[in-house]
């Protein structure tokens, strides 16, 4: 039985296509993640499996449980954690933490082993309201109580969405060790960078699924060669590249400029070398298509 | 090199916590400058001092050759402000966004409605030119919202976090209209949690606890710090905080 399953599913707000039928698989104790800009149409999904909409057509299944018929008993299978901080901001970190334990029927004790880790950070402020946390604080709030119930399937909805660098790799270390835990993760994110830390990444845009494979192997089926170039004025390096047909694409990227050939060039001065692409080369290449 | 921004020791308290720490640095005219650091580092008090928005507890800085605390009304017809939360009002059409700003910052009808013909034939959005602005897609939004931010030629325009959450491709494009501004002169002061866009600034500084910990190049950053890219450089310096964002 696979932890997640969709199978074409399509949904429409009036004229805007949402969703086109969407179909894949999630395993067992995957870390899976669903890249893609806003609107792209990934919260419609979770709200989708996490039983709180209704999709236009097709199937979808969590943990074997049909997302329409068995909407219950999923309920009480799944943590979410919505993009949009959802707990009570007039509760204390404890008292949120509390009501999300006795309302899955638990006790805060039975799973402590669970968020302990996450948990801990939280501690010093549990008599505080949640409304008073900064973001980060926030964010170990919400994923500790989407957790508290031990729940098979995590989805979490950007959960690093305007969180600093360190916090965002303090963020992913903690979902590797609850993927440890046996816990199925569906994790979305529009930070491309973090992609290469799931196990399986599917690529979205517009409602559309464009690419679905391991990181490594979406980078291994680049189509063609890109290269770096690297100057002192690298807005003036991207114009003139532009302007050069042999040059197919040429976009900043960091501290150099990411270019695809028509055919070959000769470069002088400027650093010039072939260079293995990121997940957000084949985002952008993708998105050419 | 002519100075658009200059601080010295300027702080900011807040009882007895002190957000930001006597920072002193310069930023150039048509300069990129970004401007790091981790949540609660002090970023946003800083950027409020220098927008005129809130008065410094000591130590001083100006802005368009303006005092930050003294002149602050002058400061605020000289700049220009975007940022992801806050940049156009969605009920409004994109042509009245326009007037509306063009207005406030008292620029007259004729010069508004030949700067507005000009910005929408530039973005590629004369047809949308009666469209609600609810109703454009977020990327359009924020490419409008940069475009409106420096519609009465500020000489220094702040941008918080414009680009979050656009596709890699409309990210970039949006970077082109700041290497465009600032090569028009305009001074674009700019906070990111992208640290590839960290790279695409002249200067970066990264501030730490309230102080600034660094302030070079994205190249010598690099070197000084002995990283690869920008987010070692900026993980070896926020790891380091010990206030955290409490």
């Amino acid at each position: 039985m696979k932890a997640i399953q969709l199978n074409n599913i399509s949904l429409k707000y009036k004229e805007v296509t949402a969703l086109q039928d969407v179909s894949f698989e999630v395993e067992r104790g995957e870390l899976f993640g669903l890249i893609g800009p806003d609107g792209s149409g990934k919260t419609s999904l979770f709200r989708i499996l996490t039983t709180l909409l209704l999709a236009d057509s097709g199937q979808a299944a969590v943990d074997g449980l049909d997302v329409v018929k068995n909407y219950k008993e999923i309920r009480e299978k799944v943590g979410y954690m919505p993009g949009r901080f959802s707990l009570y901001q007039d509760l204390t970190v404890e008292e949120n933490l509390n009501f999300f334990a006795a309302v899955f029927n638990t006790t805060i004790k039975e799973n402590y082993y669970l968020i302990e880790d996450i948990y801990r950070q939280l501690e010093p402020f549990k008599t505080r309201r949640a409304g008073k946390l900064s973001g980060g604080m926030k964010q170990k709030l919400a994923l500790s109580c989407a957790l508290i119930h031990k729940p098979s399937v995590l989805f979490l909805d950007e959960p690093t969405t305007g969180v600093d660098p360190v916090s965002r790799k303090d963020f992913w270390g903690m979902l590797k060790k609850l993927k440890q835990q046996g816990i199925t993760i569906l994790v979305s994110t529009p930070y491309m960078d973090e992609a290469a830390l799931c196990d399986r990444i599917a690529l979205i845009n517009k409602g559309k699924i464009l690419q679905i494979n391991t990181p490594e192997n979406i980078t291994a089926n680049y189509p063609r060669p890109l290269y770096a170039a690297e100057s002192n004025d690298n807005y003036s390096l991207l114009k003139e590249l532009r302007q050069n047909p042999k040059v197919r694409s040429a976009y900043i990227f960091g501290e150099a400029i990411h270019v695809t050939l028509n055919e070959q060039l000769t470069m002088n001065n400027e650093q010039f070398m072939e260079i293995t692409p990121t997940i957000e080369d084949c985002f952008i290449e993708l998105l050419k298509e | 090199m002519q100075k658009v921004i200059t601080t010295d020791k300027l702080t900011k308290t807040f009882g007895n916590f002190t957000a930001v720490n006597a920072i002193s640095f310069d930023v150039y005219k048509g300069e990129i400058f970004g401007f790091l650091g981790a949540n609660g580092a002090g970023k946003t008090t800083a950027i409020r001092m220098l927008c005129g928005l809130s008065k410094p507890t000591s130590g001083s800085g100006t802005v368009a050759d303006f005092d930050i605390a003294r002149q602050s009304e002058q400061v605020k017809k000289n700049i220009g402000y975007m940022s992801q939360k806050f940049s156009l009002y969605d009920d409004l059409k994109v042509w009245e966004n326009l007037r509306l700003f063009g207005g406030i910052y008292g620029m007259k009808e004729r010069e508004i409605a030949e700067k507005t013909d000009k910005i929408l034939a530039e973005l590629g959005f004369e047809s949308e030119r009666e469209t609600l602005v609810k109703s454009l897609p977020l990327g359009w939004k924020q490419k409008l919202a940069f475009s409106v931010s420096i519609f009465h030629e500020p000489k220094i325009v702040f941008l918080d976090e414009p680009t979050g959450g656009v596709d890699p491709v409309t990210r970039r494009q949006f970077w082109e209209l700041i290497y465009e501004a600032a090569e028009r002169g305009i001074t674009v002061f700019v906070t990111t949690h992208y640290m590839d866009e960290a790279e695409y600034c002249n200067r970066v500084s990264i501030m730490v606890d309230g102080k600034i910990e660094a302030l070079n190049t994205p190249k010598n950053l690099r070197k000084q710090f002995n990283a690869s890219n920008m987010d070692e450089v900026f993980q070896k310096l926020a790891r380091k905080a010990t206030r955290g964002d409490n």
